[in-house]
C-alpha cells in the first residue's frame, strides 16, 4: 500500500535531523497560522499564488532563493564546524553518513534552488521591463515554471524528515549512485526533485528566450537592448540547449535504478564515465547560465552609477555570445583524470583558457566604464567592485587548473572547492545581491537601507576570503573534498580560520534579514516616488515603482541604446500619450495545481507507491486539460484606470 | 501555404526592419516558443543517440542488433509514420480552410497510422522481451529500448494530444487559440518523423555496418 514507506523513514533516533525538522515544522506552522489568523489567504491566492504577472513571479523566485540560501548555508556551516573539530583523534560531531548527505544537499540546493532561482527570478522581473513590454511570451507557463521549481524545493526539504538525502555528492556520480551502492531513497529524492524543477527551468528558458527574441518594444532592435537582456538571452539559450541533457542523463540513471537498465552500472556492459561526460555536458554550460546574468547585472549597475553609457557595448555583447558558444566546448576539464589522453586533454585545456579572453574583455569594459565616471558608491557598486577583485582571482585559479598536469594534482582537492566557490560566491552571489539591492525599489517602491547593505557586503567579502583562502592552501597541502575527518593536526589552524570565515558570512546573512526588516519599517522615508531612484538609463526606470500590472501605459518607442536616458533628455512634458484600452493575462491556478500533483507524483515514485503515482500523473494531466478549455484568458483594463494611474504617477514625479 | 507562417510583408512594415516592429503576433510567438521546445526535445534525443552510439557494442555476450532486428518490420513501421506525416499535412490544409469534416477525417487517419506504428513497435519490443532480450540483458539493449522507447512515448503523447485537439475543435471551434495549438501539434508530429529518420539510420541501418 505504501511501498517502501514505513515509520522507520522518520529519523526519530538521529537528534540533529530531528531537531532541524522540528524547528522547520514550528516555523512553517507558525507562518501558516499567522496567514490564516490574519485572513491573508484570499489575497495570497489571488495576487501571488495564482499570479501570472512576471514581476510577482520574479519576486517569488527570489524569495525561494533567499529562503533556500538559509538552508544551504546551514549545511555549509555544519560542514565547516565538523572540519574545525575532526582532526587527529577527534571524530567531530557528524557521523559520516550524515556528513555525506549534508555536502550533497549543500551543493544541490545552492546551485539549483539558490543560484538558479535567484537569476531566473531577476530575469523574470527585469526582462519585460527593460524590453519595454507588458509581460513574458507565455505568462501562464511562467507560473507553471515557478511552481515546478517550488515543487522540487519541497521534495528536497521533505527528504530531511522523511527518509534521507543522497550521499553521493551534488552530481550523483555512478556507480555510487546506482542501486547496488545506494539502495536507499536518497538518490531518488535527488533525481525526482531535480527532474521536476529541471522541467520548470527548461520551460522558463524557452519562455524567456521567446520573450527576448519576439517580444520587444517598437524600435528595440538587438543592438539597442540593454546588456542585461543580452546576457539573459545567452543564459536562456544555454538553458534550452543544456537542461535537456540533464533530463536525459537523469532519466537514464532512473531507468538503471527502477527498471534494471545498464547504462552506467558496473555489470551488463554499462559505462559510468558516459554519465560523467553527459552530466558535465549540462554542468559546464550551467556555470555560465548562472554567471552570465550576473555579468549583466554588473553591467547595468556600473553604467548607471558611473553616469556613463557602458564602455564597449558591442564588445560586451560579442564577449557574452562568445562565452555562450565556448561554454559547450570545455566540459571535459572537469575530469582530465578520466585518462582520455594527452591530445584530448590539451584540446579541452586550451579551450578552457580561451574562455578567459572574453571574460577579460568584460572586466576591462567595466573598468573603463568606471574610469572617468561620476561614481556614486552605493551598495550595488560595492558588490560590483568586490566582484571584480574576487572574480579575477577565481578566474586565475581556474586557468591554473585548466593545465591538465596541474589538474592531476589538484583534482578533487580543497583547491578546487576554493576555486569554484571563488567564482560562484564572488560572481553569481555578488551579482544576485547587487541585482537584489538595485531592483528592490522598482519591485516594492522603496529603497533598501544602504548602510546595512554595505555592511552585508563587507561581511560576505571578508567572510569569503577568510573561509576560502585557507582552502586553497589546504588543497595544496593535500586535503581532499568531501572529507569528514583528517589525520594531520597541522591542517586544523587553517580549518579554524575557514570556520571563522563562515561565521562572518553568517553575520552577513543575518544582516540581510535585519536590512529587510529595518527597510520595511522605515519605508515611508525610503519611498521611491519618481520610479527612477538611481537616475537610471534603461526602460524599467521610466515607469512607476512598483509598476502597474500592465507595466507600460503605452509601449515606448526606442530610438537608441540606453533608451530611457535619451528619453529624459528629449522628452516633451506637455506631450500626453494617447491611451488605448489594453489587456493583462488573468491569474491562473494551473501552475499551483500542476506542481501540487507533481509533488505527489515525485514523492510516490521515490517511495514506490505506484497507485499514488498514477493519481499524481492523472491529476497533473487533468489540471492541464482543465486549463486547455479556458477561453477567457485576459482581463481588460479601461482607459480610465490606466489614465488614473498615469496621472497619479506624474503628479508624484512633479512633486519631487 | 504562406498563411501558416505569417511573416509581416513589406507593405505592413513600411520599410521598418522586422526587429524594430514591436511585439510579434500571438501566432508567431506561440510557434516560435514551440520551435524552441522542439529543439530542446531533440537535444534529449541527441543525448539518447549519444548513449546508443557509446553502448551499441556493449552486448555483454548477448545478441547484436543484426541478430535482433527484422528489416521488413522496420520498413512497415517507417511507412506508417511517414504516411502519417503526409496525412497530418492534409489535416493542416483542411484546418487552414476551416473545413471541420476534412480535419476530423485526416486527423483520424493520422491517429490510426500512429497507432499502427505503435502496435508494430510494441510487437517488436514484446518479442524481444519474451526471448529474454529485454533492456536488462545488456547495455546495448538498455540504450536501444531507451532511445526507441522514448520516441514511441512521444508518438503516444502525440496521439493523445491529437484526440484532445479534435475535442477542442468540436467544442471550441476553429478559434485562433485552437488553430495555434493544432499548428504546434503538426510541428511536433513532423519533428517525430525527423527523429525517426535518425533512429532508422543509426539504429536499424547502423546494425548492418
Amino acid at each position: 500500500m505504501f511501498g517502501k514507506l514505513t515509520w522507520d523513514a522518520i529519523p526519530l533516533n538521529e537528534p540533529i535531523p530531528l531537531a532541524t525538522v522540528c524547528v522547520l515544522l514550528v516555523g512553517i506552522v507558525s507562518v501558516l497560522g499567522l496567514v490564516t489568523w490574519k485572513g491573508w489567504w484570499p489575497y495570497l491566492w489571488r495576487e501571488w499564488i495564482t499570479s501570472t504577472d512576471h514581476k510577482r513571479i520574479g519576486v517569488m523566485y527570489v524569495i525561494v532563493a533567499l529562503v533556500m540560501l538559509l538552508r544551504g548555508f546551514a549545511d555549509a556551516i555544519m560542514m565547516r564546524a565538523q572540519l574545525a573539530l575532526a582532526a587527529g583523534h577527534a571524530a567531530g560531531y557528524l557521523p559520516p553518513e550524515h556528513y555525506n548527505q549534508i555536502f550533497s544537499a549543500h551543493g544541490t540546493i545552492m546551485i539549483f534552488f539558490v543560484g538558479m532561482a535567484f537569476v531566473i527570478g531577476l530575469m523574470n522581473f527585469v526582462l519585460p521591463l527593460q524590453l519595454g513590454v507588458r509581460d513574458v511570451a507565455f505568462p501562464v507557463l511562467n507560473s507553471v515554471s515557478f511552481w515546478l521549481t517550488a515543487a522540487g524545493v519541497l521534495l528536497v526539504n521533505v527528504s530531511l524528515g522523511v527518509g534521507e538525502f543522497a550521499r553521493t555528492g551534488w552530481l550523483a556520480y555512478p556507480p555510487l549512485s546506482e542501486l547496488a551502492y545506494s539502495p536507499g531513497v536518497g538518490v531518488d529524492y535527488y533525481l525526482w526533485s531535480l527532474q521536476i524543477s529541471g522541467l520548470g527551468t527548461l520551460l522558463s528558458g524557452i519562455n524567456l528566450t521567446t520573450t527576448i527574441l519576439k517580444i520587444r518594444a517598437p524600435g528595440m532592435r538587438y543592438g539597442r537592448m540593454p546588456v542585461f537582456c543580452w546576457t539573459a538571452l545567452a543564459s536562456n539559450l544555454l538553458i534550452v540547449a543544456a537542461f535537456p541533457i540533464l533530463t536525459a542523463t537523469f532519466a537514464m540513471l532512473l531507468l538503471d535504478r527502477y527498471l534494471g537498465f545498464h547504462f552506467f552500472t558496473n555489470d551488463g556492459g554499462g559505462n559510468a564515465m558516459m554519465y560523467i561526460n553527459l552530466i558535465w555536458g549540462w554542468g559546464h554550460p550551467e556555470v555560465y547560465i548562472l554567471i552570465l546574468p550576473a555579468f549583466g547585472v554588473f553591467s547595468e549597475v556600473i553604467s548607471t552609477f558611473s553616469g556613463k553609457p557602458l564602455f564597449g557595448y558591442r564588445s560586451m555583447v560579442m564577449a557574452t555570445m562568445a562565452i555562450c558558444v565556448l561554454s559547450f566546448m570545455v566540459w571535459l576539464h572537469h575530469f582530465f583524470t578520466m585518462g582520455a589522453g594527452a591530445n584530448v586533454n590539451a584540446f579541452f585545456g586550451i579551450a578552457t583558457m580561451i574562455i578567459a579572453v572574453p571574460t577579460g574583455v568584460k572586466i576591462f569594459n567595466w573598468l573603463f566604464t568606471l574610469y572617468g565616471g561620476n561614481i556614486r558608491f552605493t551598495a550595488p557598486v560595492y558588490w560590483a567592485i568586490g566582484f571584480m577583485v574576487t572574480f579575477v582571482i577565481g578566474g586565475m585559479t581556474g586557468v591554473l587548473m585548466a593545465i591538465p598536469p596541474a589538474d592531476f594534482v589538484l583534482h578533487n582537492s580543497l583547491f578546487l572547492i576554493a576555486h569554484f566557490h571563488n567564482v560562484i560566491i564572488g560572481g553569481v552571489l555578488f551579482g544576485a545581491m547587487a541585482g537584489y539591492s538595485y531592483w528592490f525599489p522598482k519591485a516594492f517602491g522603496f529603497r533598501l537601507h544602504d548602510g546595512l547593505g554595505k555592511a552585508v557586503f563587507w561581511c560576505w567579502f571578508f567572510g569569503f576570503y577568510l573561509a576560502f583562502m585557507p582552502l586553497y592552501a589546504l588543497g595544496l597541502m593535500g586535503a581532499t573534498r568531501r572529507m569528514q575527518h583528517y589525520a594531520d593536526p597541522s591542517w586544523q589552524p587553517l580549518m579554524l580560520v575557514a570556520m571563522g570565515g563562515a561565521v562572518v558570512i553568517f553575520i552577513g546573512i543575518f544582516l540581510t534579514i535585519v536590512q529587510l526588516i529595518v527597510s520595511i519599517r522605515t519605508r515611508e522615508r525610503r519611498r521611491d516616488l519618481t520610479g527612477d531612484p538611481w537616475n537610471g538609463r534603461t526602460l524599467e526606470w521610466s515607469i512607476s515603482s512598483p509598476p502597474p500590472a500592465w507595466n507600460f501605459a503605452v509601449l515606448p518607442t526606442v530610438t537608441g541604446p540606453d533608451a530611457f536616458w535619451s528619453m529624459k533628455r528629449h522628452r516633451n512634458p506637455a506631450e500626453q500619450p494617447h491611451l488605448v484600452p489594453l489587456s493583462v493575462p488573468k491569474h491562473s491556478p494551473l501552475g499551483f495545481f500542476v506542481a501540487f500533483f507533481a509533488v505527489i507524483l515525485g514523492f510516490s515514485l521515490i517511495w514506490h507507491i505506484w497507485w499514488l503515482a498514477l493519481v499524481g500523473l492523472i491529476g497533473a494531466i487533468a489540471a492541464c486539460l482543465r486549463h486547455a478549455w479556458r477561453v477567457d484568458l485576459e482581463d481588460h483594463v479601461s482607459v480610465a484606470t490606466i489614465g488614473e494611474h498615469e496621472r497619479a504617477h506624474q503628479a508624484q514625479v512633479a512633486r519631487t | 501555404m504562406n498563411t501558416v507562417v505569417d511573416i509581416p510583408t513589406e507593405e505592413v512594415s513600411e520599410g521598418i526592419p522586422l526587429s524594430e516592429l514591436g511585439p510579434a503576433s500571438p501566432r508567431i510567438v506561440a510557434a516560435y516558443g514551440f520551435w524552441l521546445f522542439l529543439l530542446s526535445d531533440i537535444i534529449i534525443f541527441a543525448a539518447l543517440f549519444a548513449a546508443y552510439a557509446v553502448l551499441s557494442g556493449a552486448t555483454n555476450g548477448g545478441p547484436t542488433g543484426l541478430e535482433l532486428f527484422d528489416d521488413k518490420h522496420v520498413l512497415e513501421e517507417t511507412a506508417c509514420l511517414l504516411a502519417s506525416s503526409f496525412t497530418c499535412g492534409m489535416m493542416m490544409l483542411a484546418t487552414e480552410r476551416r473545413q471541420s469534416g476534412l480535419t476530423y477525417f485526416w486527423s483520424l487517419v493520422t491517429a490510426l497510422l500512429g497507432a499502427s506504428f505503435l502496435a508494430l513497435e510494441f510487437s517488436e519490443f514484446a518479442d524481444m522481451v519474451q526471448r529474454g532480450d529485454g533492456p536488462s540483458r545488456s547495455a546495448f539493449l538498455s540504450s536501444f529500448f531507451a532511445l526507441v522507447g522514448t520516441h514511441g512515448a512521444h508518438v503516444t503523447v502525440g496521439i493523445a494530444w491529437l484526440i484532445v485537439m479534435m475535442a477542442q475543435i468540436g467544442t471550441l471551434g476553429f478559434r485562433p487559440m485552437v488553430v495555434r495549438r493544432l499548428l504546434c501539434f503538426s510541428l511536433f508530429w513532423h519533428a517525430l518523423d525527423i527523429v525517426w529518420i535518425g533512429v532508422f539510420t543509426v539504429v536499424y541501418l547502423g546494425a548492418h555496418s
